[in-house]
C-alpha cells in the first residue's frame, strides 16, 4: 500500500463532489483525505485526494474518475516533485503555569497561536502530515482539548500549471492507450 | 494525439501499415473499409465516426451541433420562438429526432405532457409500469442502436425507472430517462412526491443532470443523448425540475454543448494494434474473444472479416451473441458459467485472447487466476476502464471496436504479406474433438413431459434469424442464448450484467415498437413474465403484436437448479406453484376462478396434452388446467393473456409444439402468449459453478470434460 496525491480538476457545478465521493466508496476506494476549493479559473474546482493503495487499483481508480463528465483532468503528484501543505488547528491547555512551554514549542514549529484564553491557546500549524504529527505529539502532553485537520492541498514544484490544458478539449489517445 | 504524429498522411481509418508499401492487400483491405465507411451515413459529422447513427445525438466537444441545410425537413419550431420549458423539451426531442418515448404521466411532469399531446412526431407510448417504460426503451435501443427514451414524473415515478436503468448501465445500452422533479423552491423539503432521483441514479447511469432552469432545457436533453450514444453507451437521466418546465424561454437551436471533461475515444493507438497483429502473427492457440461491444459499435461485418483472414475460432459471450453467426464454422458458442465445453476450453488453453468489446465479467471467467492462465491478452474496449481492471491485457488498446478491427485487419494483412500466418491446424484439431465430443444438447425427460430446450430450439427453427428473440433471465435465457442460432447483431435482446427477471415483456415491446416489420419472440419464465407481465395491456391497447414464450416449469428454474446441485434438492421458495405439493396445504384465500373444482385434477394428474384447451368444458365452470407440477395453475397464462386482449395458447407436449408455434406465428393482429408447460427438473448444461475455476466445468451432472480428448 502507498499514499498516492492526486489533483484533480473538476467543473465547479453541484453535485461534483458527492459524485466523486460516491464513485469511490462503491468501487471500494478509501480516500485518505479530500480538500476541495476554487481554481484561478472561476469555473473549475480542484481537488487534491489522498488514497491508499498499490498501484493496480490507483490505475482503475484514475480511470474512474477519469470517467465522470465533471472530471476534466487528474494529475498524480509525485512527493519529491511536489509541494504539499496541511493545515492545523489545534487547542491545548495552557494556563499560567505552563503557556510558556507551550509557546516554546509552537515557536519550534514556526507555528503560531491564533487565540488566547484563560486556560488555553489555539494554534495554526501548516506543514506535511509528518511535521503536523510530531508537533501534535509534542503539544500532546500539555492536554489537547480540541483540534481540527484540513485535507492535503498540494502543487506541483516549478513553473508548470495543470489548469493551463484543462479547459481546452484534449484528445486523451497517447495517455489513454498506454500500456499499464 | 500520438496518431496523428506517427500518422500525419492518414485521414481516415487506413492505418499505418497500409503506407509501408507491403503489398496490395492491406491497400484493399483499407480502401474496403474506407468505402463501407463512406457509404454508411454519418451524420453528425467526423467528430465521432463510429459511434454516431442517425438520429443519435449532434456531434462531440463544445460547438454547436451542425446546422441543418434545408429547415423544412426539421420538426419542431423554428429557433427563437418564445415557448415554454416544456414545449422546448419536446421540440429538442423532435430536433434530436426522436420518434417514440414510453412513459407515464403525474405531478410533476404534467407540463410536459401537455406540448407533448400535440407532436406530431413525437409518439408516446403509455406503459402500466415505468420499469415497463425503462426496459421498453432499452429494448428499442438494443434493436436500433439509437437512444431509447423514457418518462417518468417525480417519486415513485422516477424511483420505479431505477432498475431499468441499472440495467441499461450493466449492458451499457443508451437510454435517455426523463423525469419531472418538484418546482426548485421544493426541492429539499420532502415536498410531495420528492425523490432525490438524481441522487439515486448516480451509481447506476453514465451521467444526470438536474434542470432547474428553462433556457437550459434543449442544450442538457442534447447533451444526455450526446452522452448517452457516444462512447461506451449508457443510460443518462434528465430530472427537470416543474418550474423549469412551466417557465417561458427563448428555444434556440442548436445548442452549444457544455461537456468540457467528455471526450471518448474511438480512434484505436496504432502502435497498439501493430503490436497485436504481431501477436497474433505469433500465437498458435489464439481466440477471438467478442463481446457486446462488437455489436455496439456495428462491428459485425469487420469481426467476420477478421475471423475469417485469421482463421481464429470466435467465442461469443452472452451479450455478445449475434455478433457472429452462431452456424459459422468458426464459432465455438458461448463461453462462460454455461457456455460450450469447446468455448470454455478454448478460453483455458489458449495462448493468445482478442478480446473485443468484452470485459472479463465473471461469468466468463470463473475464479479470475485460473481463468485462461497460458494467455496473453489483448484487450480492445472503447472504456479505458475496462482494460486491466479484471484481467491485466498485455496490449491495450483503447477504441470502437470497428475501428480497432478495421484496422486489426490491415495489420494483420501486412503480417501474412510477410510471411507470417501462424499454422491453426493442431489447435483446430484439439477444438474439433472437443466440439464433436461434448455438443451442446439436452436429455429428454423420461416422463413423457415438454423439454424446454426443445421448445426454444423449436421457436428459433421456425421463426427463423430474422426474428428478434428477447430473453428474460434464468435458465430459459440460457437455453434461449444456446439454443437459438444468433446470426445477426441486435436481434439478441437480454439482460446480461444486471440479471433483470421481468426484462423480457417490455423489452419485446420496445424492440417491436423499433422494428414493426420484425417477428419479435419474447422468450421468457413464468416467474420472469410475472413480474411485467402487465405491459401485455400496453402491447395490446397500443398494437404492439409481441410474441411471447413462457417456459413454464412453475418453478425459480435458475435457483431450483442450484438449490438441485448446491443445497441438497431443499427447494425453499422456488416453487411458483405449491398447490400440487401433498405436505403443502393450499394458499389460502385463493382468487376465484383458479379455483379448483371437486375432483379437480391434483397430485400426479395427467399432464394435459391438448395445445389449446382454456375451452369451457360443457358449460361448467371452466376448469383449471394442470401446472407442470400437477397442480392447479395460479395464474392461468392463456386466461391471463386473454384478460389482456392477447391471444393465448398452451401446449405441453412434444407432438403439437411446432403447430403452437405456427398458430403463434400466424396472429399477427395482437399479442401473442404461448405458455409452454415443460419438464421443471431440466436444467442447464454444461455449467461452472460460481467461483469455481472454468477447468472444473462440468458437462452433464457428475460429467466432467476429457481434455485430452482426440478427433
Amino acid at each position: 500500500m502507498n499514499r498516492h496525491t492526486l489533483s484533480v480538476l473538476v467543473e465547479n457545478k453541484p453535485g461534483v463532489l458527492v459524485r466523486i465521493a460516491g464513485l469511490f466508496s462503491r468501487r471500494g476506494f478509501n480516500i485518505d483525505s479530500l480538500a476541495v476549493g476554487p481554481t484561478e479559473h472561476p469555473e473549475i474546482s480542484r481537488m487534491t485526494i489522498v488514497v491508499d493503495c498499490a498501484d493496480h487499483p490507483l490505475e482503475q481508480v484514475t480511470k474512474q474518475l477519469n470517467k465522470l463528465i465533471n472530471v476534466l483532468k487528474i494529475v498524480e503528484l509525485e512527493p519529491a516533485a511536489s509541494v504539499q501543505r496541511e493545515l492545523l488547528l489545534i487547542k491545548v491547555r495552557a494556563d499560567l503555569e505552563n503557556r510558556s512551554r507551550v509557546l516554546e514549542t509552537v515557536t519550534l514549529f514556526r507555528a503560531k497561536v491564533i487565540d488566547v484564553a484563560q486556560d488555553a491557546v489555539t494554534v495554526e500549524a501548516t506543514g506535511n502530515r509528518d511535521k503536523l504529527d510530531a508537533l501534535i505529539r509534542v503539544l500532546e502532553p500539555f492536554g489537547i482539548k480540541e483540534l481540527v485537520q484540513s485535507g492535503m492541498v498540494a502543487l506541483g514544484r516549478g513553473g508548470r500549471s495543470i489548469t493551463d490544458r484543462a479547459l481546452r478539449p484534449v484528445d486523451r489517445v497517447a495517455d489513454r492507450g498506454a500500456a499499464p | 494525439m500520438t496518431d496523428q504524429t506517427t500518422a500525419p498522411a492518414t485521414s481516415g481509418p487506413a492505418p499505418a501499415s497500409a503506407r509501408k508499401g507491403t503489398g496490395p492487400s492491406p491497400r484493399d483491405l483499407a480502401a474496403r473499409a474506407a468505402s463501407r465507411e463512406a457509404a454508411e451515413p454519418h451524420p453528425a459529422g467526423d467528430t465521432e465516426p463510429s459511434r454516431s447513427r442517425p438520429g443519435a445525438a449532434p456531434p462531440a466537444g463544445a460547438r454547436p451541433a451542425p446546422p441543418s441545410g434545408d429547415r423544412a425537413r426539421e420538426p419542431g419550431p423554428a429557433s427563437g420562438t418564445e415557448m415554454t420549458g416544456a414545449a422546448a423539451l419536446v421540440a429538442t426531442l423532435e430536433r434530436l429526432g426522436v420518434d417514440v418515448v414510453f412513459g407515464i404521466p403525474g405531478g410533476a411532469i404534467l407540463p410536459l405532457y401537455d406540448p407533448l399531446f400535440d407532436s406530431p412526431s413525437v409518439r408516446h407510448i403509455l406503459v402500466r409500469h415505468e420499469q415497463g417504460a425503462g426496459h421498453a426503451a432499452t429494448g428499442y435501443a438494443q434493436a436500433t442502436g439509437r437512444p431509447g427514451v423514457c418518462m417518468a414524473t417525480s417519486g415513485p415515478g422516477a424511483t420505479n425507472l431505477v432498475t431499468p436503468l441499472a440495467d441499461a448501465y450493466m449492458d451499457s445500452v443508451p437510454v435517455v430517462a426523463i423525469t419531472g422533479q418538484v418546482s426548485t423552491g421544493l426541492i429539499g423539503t420532502d415536498g410531495f412526491q420528492e425523490a432525490d432521483i438524481s441522487g439515486i441514479t448516480l451509481p447506476i447511469t453514465k451521467h444526470n443532470f438536474l434542470v432547474t432552469n428553462a433556457a437550459d432545457i434543449p442544450r442538457t436533453v442534447a447533451e444526455a443523448f450526446h452522452v448517452a450514444a457516444t462512447g461506451r453507451p449508457g443510460p443518462v437521466l434528465v430530472d427537470v425540475a416543474k418550474d423549469a418546465l412551466q417557465s417561458t424561454t427563448e428555444f434556440r437551436w442548436p445548442p452549444t454543448f457544455d461537456l468540457p471533461g467528455y471526450h471518448p475515444v474511438t480512434r484505436p493507438h496504432s502502435r497498439q494494434v501493430r503490436e497485436a497483429a504481431r501477436l497474433i502473427a505469433a500465437a498458435s492457440r489464439p481466440v477471438l474473444y467478442v463481446g457486446g461491444g462488437v455489436i455496439k459499435a456495428g462491428a459485425s461485418q469487420e469481426l467476420l472479416e477478421l475471423a475469417e483472414l485469421t482463421g481464429i475460432p470466435v467465442v461469443t459471450t452472452l451479450m455478445g451473441r449475434g455478433g457472429f453467426p452462431s452456424s459459422h464454422r468458426q464459432n465455438l458458442g458461448m463461453p462462460g458459467m454455461h457456455g460450450t465445453v469447446a468455448a470454455v476450453g478454448a478460453l483455458q488453453k489458449s495462448d493468445l485472447l482478442i478480446t473485443l468489446g468484452a470485459r472479463f465479467d465473471d461469468r466468463v471467467t470463473g475464479k479470475l487466476d485460473t481463468f485462461a492462465p497460458g494467455a496473453a491478452v489483448v484487450h480492445a474496449d472503447i472504456d479505458p476502464a475496462e482494460i486491466s481492471k479484471n484481467r491485466r491485457a498485455d496490449v491495450p488498446i483503447v477504441g470502437d471496436c470497428r475501428e480497432v478491427i478495421t484496422e486489426l485487419i490491415a495489420a494483420v494483412g501486412a503480417e501474412q504479406q510477410t510471411g507470417r500466418r501462424p499454422d491453426l491446424t493442431a489447435w483446430w484439431s484439439q477444438l474439433e474433438a472437443w466440439r464433436s465430443t461434448y455438443p451442446l444438447g439436452y436429455a429428454e425427460p423420461d416422463d413423457g413431459s415438454l423439454a424446454p430446450q426443445y421448445v426454444i430450439e423449436r421457436i428459433g427453427q421456425i421463426a427463423g434469424p430474422d426474428a428478434i428473440y428477447v430473453a428474460g433471465v434464468g435458465q430459459h435465457q440460457m437455453w434461449a442464448a444456446q439454443f437459438i442460432s444468433h446470426e445477426r447483431p441486435g436481434h439478441w435482446l437480454n439482460s446480461g450484467g444486471l440479471g433483470t427477471m421481468g426484462y423480457a415483456v417490455p423489452a419485446a415491446m420496445g424492440a417491436k415498437v423499433a422494428s414493426p416489420g420484425a417477428t419479435v419472440w419474447a422468450i421468457d419464465g413464468d416467474g420472469c413474465f410475472q413480474m411485467t407481465n402487465q405491459e401485455l395491456a400496453t402491447c395490446a391497447v397500443e398494437g404492439i403484436p409481441v410474441k411471447i414464450a413462457i417456459i413454464n416449469n412453475g418453478n425459480l428454474g435458475m435457483v431450483r437448479q442450484w438449490q438441485t446441485l448446491f443445497y441438497n434438492e431443499r427447494y425453499s421458495n422456488t416453487d411458483l406453484d405449491r398447490s400440487h405439493a401433498a405436505d403443502s396445504p393450499p394458499p389460502a384465500g385463493r382468487p376465484h376462478g383458479g379455483t379448483p373444482q371437486d375432483g379437480a385434477p391434483q397430485d400426479g394428474a395427467p399432464l394435459d396434452g391438448a395445445p389449446l384447451d382454456s375451452a369451457p368444458q360443457d358449460g361448467a365452470p371452466r376448469q383449471a388446467p394442470v401446472s407442470a407440477g400437477g397442480g392447479t395453475r395460479i395464474p392461468d397464462f392463456v386466461k391471463l393473456a386473454e384478460a389482456y386482449g392477447c391471444a393465448g395458447l398452451r401446449c405441453s407436449d412434444a407432438a403439437s409444439v411446432d403447430a403452437v408455434i405456427e398458430e403463434a406465428m400466424r396472429i399477427t393482429d395482437r399479442p401473442v402468449v404461448v405458455d409452454f408447460v415443460v419438464h421443471r427438473d431440466a436444467m442447464v448444461w454444461p455449467m461452472v459453478a460460481a467461483g469455481t475455476s472454468n477447468d472444473d466445468i462440468i458437462v452433464a451432472r457428475n460429467m466432467a470434460p476429457d481434455w485430452d480428448v482426440t478427433e
